[in-house]
């Protein structure tokens, strides 16, 4: 293989090779889950030149809180074929982690190829009450205290420690839109005006928008994904790290489970060029960039990000994908990709992705 | 059928409520009993942290504890946000501040309200006592929130505290509700159409021309969008059935009386079987087979249940695939 090696760490070398979204919206009443998936689907099949049942292994991620509804995601498993039965996993989480899921199936040997898709419908519901009910039921959950209040705290945390001011807050999300013009796919794009506190010091601006969305990467290993994609995006390497659960325990101006994750999966083994960070709130990008030890000259969010589209479930394999195509299209060379799950950055996943070098 | 302009998306409201009973293990047992006495308790770790709210396990050494001690019910703020717009279920109907609050004696913060007339009355650093609910009953909401403490009230230290209570607290019950707007999408929306003109219209994969009913939009087999709206049934025939013996529960079926028969249904032109009730013809009489019709009743979504046509029994090869 020509090219700088890149360190191996694992047992066998897996790769994003295909990665699809749909177009984040505020509502997709037309389309059920399964109608908004399938176009996804077909599209990073199409990429491949892979068809469903050529698939060694599928796995998905979503949330039965969104939809309402028990067993939700198995009415989206008919926009992969899944009859005959396929080897197939679900997770109720955001698909950065049925990609995890993927990547170990792969290094078990057990698959050489794997879909991994997410989606998300927030709009039926309320997506702010939807999410107290993944906090503490004893001492968090009966005071329903929101996604956008726990994010505040630690807002105001940041500001209190003089790590960020408002207008700090502001720039990202400014930032953030700018870039997203950019992006086809966003939901949020251009000079969006700051507004007006939703649970203060966060103003609308400093929140993602709500919305629906799906996302799908393939994975494959070795020599199929050299054969399918002409710069695989290798994941050299990944790991997910998880926060003790009551907030008041933890420093909420810093993220060591990122930090950790970021350690084991080698992002400070070398440089990185380009970061896709899952930071739902403008706040929560000044952890990551901390505890990522991102400097002034790493393109952080060029696709705009979770605050230019932010579709609960999706959007952190989204950020896996997005630094993936950028390394499919030459334009990066080593990128970390990012996705968070739960209140105030709870649980975060760090992958380390490389193209082949020339 | 002929492909008419697609029927305006259905949506309608669908509420979620789990009222969810939780037992309490001996340290949050501890804790919420306390609460209702008017006594906050945390848990001290080997290293001598105080924990409050406490926990049964050391999030750094996962090692179990249960030294509970007692703490005071005035603190300090250690971080805080202005929630302007309250939303329905939280602790205050009015704006108040979230508040991360580290009690004295303690080295961890517990999350509540502060009431407080608006955010210039707030800083992070200000001192702030609990204001107990009305009514306790061993819950977090026993403390209606926090509120600014006044000059001289005391700094409190923690001390051991027995953790027993008479009549002691054992568990909870988490009262959840969500509200939905529920829409079906495309394929559904059209066969909830259909069935309010009394038809039944499935779909038709472009790939393996199975037809769908009901449809859901995309082809299981071959996954794709299955899009050609095709009429199915009226009539069916039983491909298998059960007896049900067990008076149903809902009161919609209250006037449905014991034994009869539910049955898969493969109506004509369809690629799958539905289920539904069969009446009209003794409980004991239903064979695989036998044809049958559905029944609406006056203003039914749907049929109510299905009959018998008369017609011949259909030949077994006819639906045994669809079994
Ligand atoms: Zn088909």
């Amino acid at each position: 293989m020509p090219g700088t090696p890149r360190t191996r760490r694992h047992a066998r070398e897996v790769a994003v090779i295909a990665f699809a979204q749909s177009d984040h919206l505020r509502r997709t009443d037309e389309l059920s889950e399964v109608e908004m998936v399938m176009p996804v689907l077909h599209q990073v099949l199409a990429q491949t030149g892979l068809k469903a049942g050529e698939i060694g292994f599928t796995c998905s991620g979503s949330s039965d809180y969104l939809a309402g509804r028990a067993f939700s995601f198995t009415m989206t498993l008919d926009g992969v074929g899944a009859w005959p039965p396929i080897s197939e996993s679900h997770v109720e989480m955001d698909g950065a982690w049925a990609l995890y899921e993927a990547w170990v199936k792969i290094q078990t040997g057990e698959a050489d190829t794997a879909l991994v898709y997410s989606y998300g419908k927030s709009s039926p519901g309320s997506v702010r009450d939807v999410l107290t009910r993944q906090l503490d039921p004893y001492y968090l959950a009966p005071l329903w205290p929101d996604a956008v209040a726990l994010a505040a705290l630690q807002a105001q945390a940041l500001i209190d420690a003089g790590e960020t001011d408002e207008a700090g807050l502001a720039a990202i999300g400014a930032r953030s839109r700018a870039a997203a013009s950019a992006n086809p796919h966003a939901q949020l794009t251009g000079a969006v005006p700051q507004g007006d506190y939703q649970v203060a010091p966060l103003r609308t601006g400093d929140c993602p928008p709500v919305g629906d969305g799906a996302a799908a990467v393939i994975l494959a290993a070795g020599d199929v994904a050299r054969r399918l994609c002409g710069r695989p995006a290798w994941i050299t390497g990944i790991d997910h790290r998880i926060e003790a659960h009551s907030l008041g325990l933890r420093d909420l101006t810093d993220s060591p489970s990122t930090r950790i994750a970021a350690e084991h999966a080698g992002v400070f083994e070398g440089p990185v060029d380009t970061a896709e960070l899952h930071a739902p709130f403008s706040s929560q990008e000044v952890v990551l960039r901390k505890a990522l030890g991102l400097g002034e000259g790493v393109s952080v969010n060029l696709s705009g990000g979770a605050l230019a589209a932010n579709p609960m479930m999706a959007a952190g394999l989204i950020r896996i994908g997005e630094a993936a195509a950028r390394i499919h299209r030459g334009e990066s060379d080593r990128a970390v990709a990012h996705a968070t799950s739960g209140p105030c950055l709870q649980q975060n996943l760090v992958a380390v992705l490389e193209g082949d070098r020339a | 059928m002929t492909a008419a302009s697609p029927p305006e998306i259905l949506r309608a409201p669908l509420v979620v409520e789990f009222p969810f009973t939780r037992s309490l293990g001996p340290v949050q047992s501890a804790f919420l009993t306390g609460l209702r006495e008017g006594v906050v308790l945390g848990v001290t770790t080997a290293d001598g942290k105080v924990m409050v709210p406490p926990v049964e396990y050391d999030p750094v050494t996962a090692e179990e504890i249960r030294d509970l001690v007692e703490v005071g019910t005035t603190g300090t703020v250690t971080t805080w946000a202005w929630n302007g717009s309250p939303r329905r279920n939280q602790p205050l109907a009015t704006p108040f501040a979230w508040v991360l609050v580290r009690l004295d004696g303690a080295d961890t913060a517990i999350l509540h309200a502060l009431d407080a007339p608006g955010p210039e009355a707030v800083s992070t650093g200000m001192r702030v006592r609990v204001r107990w609910a009305g009514e306790r009953t061993g819950a977090i909401t026993d403390i209606a929130c926090f509120e600014p403490a006044e000059e001289g009230d005391p700094v409190a230290r923690a001390t051991p505290h027995g953790g027993e209570f008479a009549d002691a607290v054992t568990g909870i019950v988490a009262e959840a509700r969500l509200d939905y707007t529920y829409s079906p999408g495309r394929a559904q929306t059209a066969y909830i159409a259909g069935l309010s003109e009394q038809k039944t219209i499935g779909e038709r994969c472009p790939s393996c021309h199975k037809v769908y009913v009901p449809p859901r939009g995309a082809c299981p087999t071959c996954g794709v969008a299955t899009t050609d709206q095709v009429e199915v049934g009226p009539a069916g025939t039983v491909t298998t059935y059960c007896i049900v013996n067990i008076k149903a529960a809902h009161t919609a079926n209250l006037g449905i009386e014991v034994p009869y028969v539910y049955a898969h249904i493969a109506l004509d032109g369809a690629g799958l079987a539905l289920h539904g009730r069969i009446g009209g013809i003794p409980y004991d009489q239903v064979r695989m087979g036998l044809r049958v019709e559905p029944v609406w009743t006056e203003g039914g979504r749907y049929p109510d249940h299905y009959r018998p046509t008369g017609e011949p029994d259909a030949d077994y090869d006819v639906y045994k695939e669809l079994i």
